[in-house]
């Protein structure tokens, strides 16, 4: 394999990584715009890491090891899809190992780590934020599944770069009704996964409504700072899988520094857009209620549903 | 499509910053570096303070862009922001609730209460001002204090 690919592998990460905290400074910045207020600004999440990172670390008693690995794993995993997810080229030397199955599998492992890390502390507001992130995560990694395995069928392969190589060079198979079914329900499954409004508030205080943030209510310092690294790679990551899925035109298939260049600028665009889409959507949505996610998101269920079975029928008959 | 002509309408609520506070930032707070996480803990106020805490972080006086934030958890800020006077059911949770901040950390007292009893001192039910339970860093007078107070204070604080 080219240097390009590894460039290309390393370039996803570094992006990910230290472009999470900005996107959300910028999705920050844009719903405060909305609001009327003047905003902390787009550094502020790389500020309030690099506090994080100094302050004193605690480890609450009667904690164990799930307490202790989860950050780490939440963030490693993230790193993982990260560098197997076509986000900036197609063709790296991991790319044939970047399954969809995989790739799923390693978010979801995130999503355990977390869970299990807010069961550990044995606090109320723990349990009941890890009970209901996994009622989330079992209506939301099926979806993202079937939802990609619409765009699976005309390719014929669950390799993701290959899906996304396929859509560049046929785009026909974005604007089929698989296509626009399955973008509908990976959307709604992106804002459940990464606990955006409507179905989690990322920035309340009050612990009754919380899913996401009350299992991290006992983690502080360098701890806390890696829990919310890996939720904002975690919601860039998934915005870029978002348009590299179904906007994906501009990333590098080949071997050249300039695509991937090109396939950088972009992508940085593209999820910048969606963030500021969906920061603005969110400044008009309101929180739904927790008995009424499960309905939403067994709606996106159903959508990607239909999205496998046109995308079977319809293409099967070709 | 209305909120949307209401966003245009209104344009930016918050108010032009004001000049940098005077007085000199506390030793600790120099870590923090801009950003600072605050937890409120009503220590038997009588909601007067908590209300002009909620004004501080509307968008009008907009605390959050000198990069105050408001969280949940004692565990996750670096501020306690205490009002009223220390009652004898609330001096236990205070002084845990400081406890569980990691360092550094700091306690600003809000409020004439938090610093001197006020109104209600020598009440039965009263252990004391904020001081005389958990050691205080900063104080903001006023009954109850102008948002503008609570933001100088939180902006000597972060620094910005």
């Amino acid at each position: 394999m080219s240097a390009v690919g590894y460039a290309a592998v390393a370039g996803q990460i570094v992006v990910v990584g230290a472009g999470a905290p900005l996107l959300t400074g910028w999705m920050r910045q844009v719903r405060a715009r909305l609001e009327g207020r003047a905003g902390a600004g787009v550094l502020q999440p790389w500020r309030d890491t690099r506090k994080l990172l100094r302050k004193e670390p605690i480890t609450p008693v009667g904690t164990g090891s799930a307490f202790r690995t989860a950050p780490a794993l939440l963030v490693a995993t993230t790193v993982v899809a990260a560098a197997l997810v076509p986000l900036l080229s197609t063709d790296t030397p991991v790319s044939s190992h970047a399954d969809l199955i995989l790739v799923v599998a390693l978010i979801a492992l995130g999503t355990v780590a977390l869970a299990l890390a807010g069961l550990d502390t044995g606090t109320a507001f723990g349990g009941m934020g890890a009970s209901r992130e996994m009622t989330v995560a079992a209506l939301v990694e099926p979806t993202i599944l079937l939802s990609v395995f619409a765009l699976s069928i005309p390719a014929g392969t669950t390799n993701i770069p290959a899906i996304v190589s396929g859509a560049v060079d046929e785009p026909g198979r974005l604007a089929s009704p698989a296509g626009l079914l399955a973008t509908a329900a990976l959307a709604v499954a992106v804002l459940a996964e990464t606990g955006r409004i409507p179905v989690d508030n990322p920035s309340t205080h009050l612990e009754l409504t919380m899913i996401h943030e009350a299992m991290a209510l006992e983690y502080a310092g360098p701890d806390l700072a890696l829990v919310e690294l890996g939720a904002q790679m975690r919601l860039t990551l998934l915005l870029g899988l978002l348009s590299s899925l179904f906007v994906p035109w501009g990333i590098a298939t080949g071997t050249s520094w300039a695509a991937l260049a090109v396939a950088l600028v972009l992508f940085a665009a593209k999820v910048c857009l969606l963030g500021a889409v969906l920061a603005a959507a969110e400044v008009f949505w309101a929180k739904i209620r927790l008995f009424r996610v499960p309905e939403l998101l067994a709606g996106s269920f159903l959508l990607a549903l239909l999205a496998v079975t046109a995308s079977y029928f319809l293409s099967g008959a070709s | 499509m209305g909120l949307l002509r209401r966003i245009r309408e209104t344009g930016r609520a918050a108010e032009p910053a004001p000049p940098r506070p005077e007085g000199d930032v506390p030793e600790k707070a120099r870590e923090l570096g801009g950003s600072v996480q605050v937890r409120c803990v009503d220590a038997g106020s009588c909601n007067g303070c908590e209300i002009e805490i909620a004004a501080a972080f509307n968008p009008v006086y907009d605390a959050e862009r000198y990069g105050a934030r408001q969280v949940a958890s004692p565990r996750h800020a670096d501020v306690a922001l205490v009002t009223g006077p220390v009652t004898r059911n609330m001096a236990e949770p205070l002084r845990r609730t400081v406890a569980a901040m990691g360092e550094p950390r700091l306690v600003v007292a809000v409020g004439d209460c938090a610093i001197n009893c006020g109104e209600f001192a020598g009440g039965h039910g009263v252990e004391g001002a904020v001081a005389d339970v958990v050691p205080v860093d900063l104080t903001v007078p006023g009954c109850p204090p102008e948002p503008d107070a609570i933001v100088a204070a939180l902006r000597r604080v972060t620094g910005r």
